[in-house]
């Protein structure tokens, strides 16, 4: 067997306990370099990956962990996005957090799972990543510990998260009682030979399934906890919830549905359909009550969720595509959104709506950089969130989801409507407090940094494409 | 000048858009050097409209200056560009609002960056619509046109106050906004439908035009684009957010958006609704024909009982808008081709219009017709141009609205003599409005209030002076106008004729 396949992620699980270790290590005032040692880990592990990794397609343990460029994309964007959170923590952490080492320590962990994840080839194996990145989370909800909203939602997380847990399981050992097996490939040869109508049996479990990744997901009417946790978390954690871990969970869904369950793609589309309208529209119309930008923002992810399961109820090459693609537009323009608000917080502590007056004034970039990233969200052209949009909804079109794909453009609409609230607050509104706002030379340069990436994928998405396509090229043939 | 003309189109959207970044790393305090700089991007794209205009050969038709650019392969996008009979009288119309549009912005105060650098991208989105022959970059520079409006408006535009109830800027841009993007979802929908229904997986607007989509199919999505598309164009009972937001907006953002913007919503049912569904198109015409009599008529009577100037013009650009669509409506190539024409001189006049408006805002600080009296004492140059205006939009013979206009009446009588007499109507109540508002505000004797306004500076005088030009040359000279406008037209004509 070749162990130089799981080198990367051994590598990462080194890293993280070694930032821990060194953490016990550093006196309080150069408590500084953990994040330094963290990012330089990171890029090491990416360029392991890169290296090791590049153009296999192969499994170990029997088909428990699989190496194809599905896995390799994924881990490239975890590893990459996990960096540009480090960043984005950094001085976040300095002013409101304590214990930097277990900061970093567990969210490597996370990754660890995440990458885990889109690596697993059967249920447990994917369950127990999906574990160990939810512990890693409940700790950095509520990490805080001073502010009791972070510790509000770090309760509610762990409560809904474990019960999310349960249906899972529940729902796999169902799967697994009738199937009699729980690897990926063994459950499509499985499902072929039964006979249609499909043994309720399995439905159920297919149901407890989808109900369970909801719940990770926040996809509606598994979304409840959503909203509290996002406000609560510490805002870098809620960046990383709304951008990584949903991209974790699409990531484990695509995989599943498309190699377990494709044969029984007549039984779970209607279902997913079903999840995707409810999802985006109560995700975008709750969004536009909210006065907290957290919490707007959070809604506004709810509704993405929506988009992207509409890719995956529409499931066929073309819509794995979109999904990944649009994963990646969203990706990186609620990164830089929330990377915009934890900028605001760092220098004024504020984050509802209101608090934005002004801003244009006070910091013209942080003003321009958030209204691109807005934008973005919004799907407007020019930006990322366009063309991805585009790509997706075409592809869940082309999927015979026309109605699906105009309830989801009229979302878009009532999308545009709460992000042009926040623009109006920024450029129309004056500010109470004129004086200038400096934003830290990371923070800005991380910002800037994404917003020309948002620019790129919305102007040249071609070369990004083809590498989606080949890590759909893995998954569905 | 073969390799100027392969890359004509692209430069006209690429210069603005280029101008508008490289605008941005400009220090935000040398007002001079910003206007200038804008002022030379307008020069340039306007010389190279001209350029198009005049190069473009009437008499073989068709798309020509045609290039394309590989984009999205997977998903049968490329950027190609091509312009006829009809996009090219846009092009041009677009090049000189642009141009004039920059010198009367010449005394922006606040943020003059911002807003040239806002400017210059919504007019590049905008060429890119009349150049772009891909659905998907149709849509994606109708969208791009629709965006900086929010800010341009909620920044550098006015507020309204009627005494009773306060209009604010903010109102004016969230309702433009709102209303634009519901229509392109509609729009969306229906280009993602031709899409999957034509089965190419190709987004070519030349490919899609040779498929003949099925009936039931047409008359579905036929009223999708009739609609999304007619939003923008001002349509019945779709155009409440225009006289909002045209009062609103600073001036020259209303000239690009009533001289231009509202032609996109024109411009795409015929494009593209026109193009790839005639037969729906057939059908739902009666339909497009009775609204647009109620833009004409009902636009024009709203446009009399307003008090405000601005408002005023906003509910005439819907009035006349209305002839527009009558124009598609009536399906013959006399209606059509008055409508096309109708396009490009009421862009002109409306975009004359708001500039003489605007100079005289600007001076007088009040829009409101009660009060304006006899200004011809104290602005003689602005007087003239608004008067000039007014006359083409009552349509005197010899400017170009008075071509445009009876074109679209002989168009609509040839086969709706009811329909045509309303629409005579509708012009019989413009000229009330118009020469009503003309005698009270400029003529007469001058209240004490105005006797210190100052009439319009040298660059706003040679912005108007330059509208008015084409205003005069279309008027006095249609035939190479018709002759172009008729080379776009006829293919279109014929896929429906031969239904």
């Amino acid at each position: 067997m070749n162990y130089l396949l799981f080198l990367p992620e051994l590598a990462l699980a080194a890293l993280a306990f070694g930032v821990l270790v060194i953490d016990l290590f550093l006196p309080r005032e150069r408590k500084g370099y953990l994040p330094w040692v963290s990012l330089v880990g990171l890029a090491g592990v990416l360029a392991l990956s890169l290296r090791y990794l590049w153009g296999k397609d192969t499994n170990l343990y029997g088909g428990l962990f699989l190496v194809d460029s599905f896995s390799l994309f994924f881990k490239a964007f975890f590893l990459v996005m996990g960096g540009l959170v480090v960043l984005s923590s950094m001085e976040y952490v300095k002013r409101h957090l304590s214990h930097p080492g277990e900061y970093y320590g567990i969210l490597l962990l996370s990754i660890l799972a995440m990458m885990l994840m889109t690596s697993s080839g059967e249920l447990l194996t994917a369950y127990i990543s999906l574990e160990l990145l939810s512990f890693s989370l409940y700790v950095l909800v509520s990490f805080a510990r001073g502010d009791p909203k972070s510790n509000e939602a770090g309760l509610k997380y762990i409560l809904l998260g474990a019960f999310a847990s349960a249906l899972l399981l529940y729902g796999i050992s169902h799967v697994y009682g009738m199937l009699g097996t729980t690897g990926f490939t063994e459950i499509s040869a499985a499902l072929l030979l039964e006979e249609t109508p499909l043994n309720p049996a399995v439905l159920l479990g297919l149901a407890l399934i989808v109900a369970g990744l909801g719940f990770k997901m926040a996809a509606a009417p598994f979304h409840m906890w959503a909203p509290d946790v996002y406000e609560g978390a510490p805002t870098p954690v809620t960046a990383y919830l709304a951008v990584g871990v949903k991209a974790a969970v699409f990531a484990l869904v695509l995989r599943l549905f498309s190699q377990a369950f494709m044969p029984a793609i007549e039984e779970w589309q209607v279902i997913l359909a079903i999840l995707a309208a409810l999802t985006m529209t109560v995700g975008n119309l709750v969004a536009i009550a909210q006065s907290n930008i957290k919490r707007m923002l959070a809604y506004s992810s709810i509704g993405q969720v929506g988009y992207l399961l509409m890719g995956v109820a529409a499931l066929s090459p073309m819509a794995s595509d979109g999904v990944m693609l649009h994963l990646l537009g969203y990706g990186i323009s609620n990164l830089a959104a929330f990377l915009g608000v934890i900028l605001y917080y760092n220098v004024t502590g504020k984050e509802n709506i209101a608090d934005y007056a002004g801003l244009a004034d006070r910091s013209p970039f942080l003003a321009m950089a958030m209204s691109v990233a807005l934008f973005s969200l919004a799907g407007l052209p020019f930006f990322a969130g366009f063309t991805t949009k585009f790509y997706l909804f075409t592809a869940a079109a082309e999927g015979g989801f026309l109605w699906l794909v105009g309830l989801a453009i009229t979302n878009s609409l009532i999308s545009l409507y709460y992000y042009l609230i926040v623009i109006k607050q920024m450029y129309m509104v004056p500010a109470s407090d004129k004086s200038a706002l400096k934003v830290s030379l990371i923070g800005g340069g991380v910002l800037g940094v994404l917003v020309l990436g948002i620019f790129l994928v919305g102007v040249y998405p071609a070369p990004l494409v083809d590498a989606i396509q080949g890590a759909t090229g893995a998954i569905l043939p | 000048m073969a390799t100027l003309d392969s890359y004509v189109l692209m430069a006209l959207v690429v210069i603005p858009f280029v101008g508008g970044l490289a605008l941005a790393f400009f220090p935000g305090e040398s007002r001079r050097a910003i206007r200038g700089f804008s002022a030379l991007v307008g020069l340039v794209v306007f010389a190279l409209t001209i350029y198009v205009f005049l190069r473009y050969d009437s008499d073989l038709g068709g798309y020509q200056f045609i290039r394309e650019y590989g984009w999205l392969d997977s998903l049968g996008v490329a950027f190609s560009l091509g312009v006829d009979g009809i996009s090219v009288p846009m092009v041009l119309l677009t090049g000189i609002v642009l141009f004039t549009g920059v010198l009367i912005s010449w005394n922006i105060q606040v943020r003059t960056k911002d807003f040239f650098v806002l400017y210059l991208l919504l007019v590049a989105g905008v060429f890119g619509v009349f150049v772009s022959l891909d659905l998907f970059f149709f849509f994606f520079f109708y969208e791009l046109a629709v965006l900086p409006m929010y800010i341009l408006i909620g920044v550098w535009g006015s507020s309204t106050d009627f005494g009773t109830f306060n209009r604010p800027k903010e109102y004016g841009a969230m309702k433009l906004m709102l209303f634009l993007t519901a229509g392109s979802v509609l729009v969306w929908v229906a280009i993602l439908a031709v899409y999957v229904e034509s089965g190419l997986g190709t987004f070519s607007l030349l490919a899609l035009e040779d498929v003949t989509f099925s009936d039931g199919f047409q008359r579905v999505f036929f009223p999708l684009f009739m609609v999304g598309f007619g939003v923008l164009a001002g349509l019945w009972p779709f155009h409440t957010w225009s006289p909002d937001g045209h009062v609103a907006a600073p001036t020259a953002v209303s000239m690009v958006h009533a001289g231009v913007l509202m032609k996109l919503g024109a411009y795409g049912i015929i494009r593209v609704g026109l193009d790839l569904l005639p037969g729906g198109a057939q059908d739902w015409m009666p339909l497009l024909l009775g609204m647009a009599t109620v833009n004409v008529v009902y636009g024009a009577i709203s446009a009399m009982g307003q008090t405000d100037l601005k408002y005023m013009i906003g509910y005439s650009s819907v009035s006349h808008m209305g002839y527009v669509l009558m124009g598609f409506a009536t399906l013959n190539s006399v209606g059509m081709g008055g409508a096309v024409l109708q396009m490009f001189s009421h862009g002109i006049m409306t975009a004359l219009m708001f500039a003489a408006v605007g100079a005289l805002y600007d001076r007088a600080h009040v829009r409101d017709i009660g009060v304006l009296e006899g200004l011809t004492k104290r602005m003689p140059v602005v007087a003239i141009f608004f008067v000039l205006a007014g006359l083409t939009s009552i349509g005197l013979p010899g400017l170009s609205g008075f071509v445009a206009e009876v074109m679209v009446f002989l168009g609509v009588f040839q086969d709706y003599p009811v329909v045509g007499i309303l629409a005579v109507v509708g012009a019989g109540i413009t000229a009330v409005y118009i020469l009503r508002m003309l005698a009270k505000v400029f003529f007469g004797t001058i209240t004490p209030r105005w006797e210190h306004l100052t009439d319009a500076t040298r660059v706003e005088g040679f912005a108007m002076g330059v509208l008015l030009l084409f205003l005069l040359v279309v008027g006095l000279y249609p035939r190479p106008w018709m002759d172009l406008i008729n080379s776009g037209v006829a293919p279109l004509l014929e896929r429906v004729v031969g239904l």
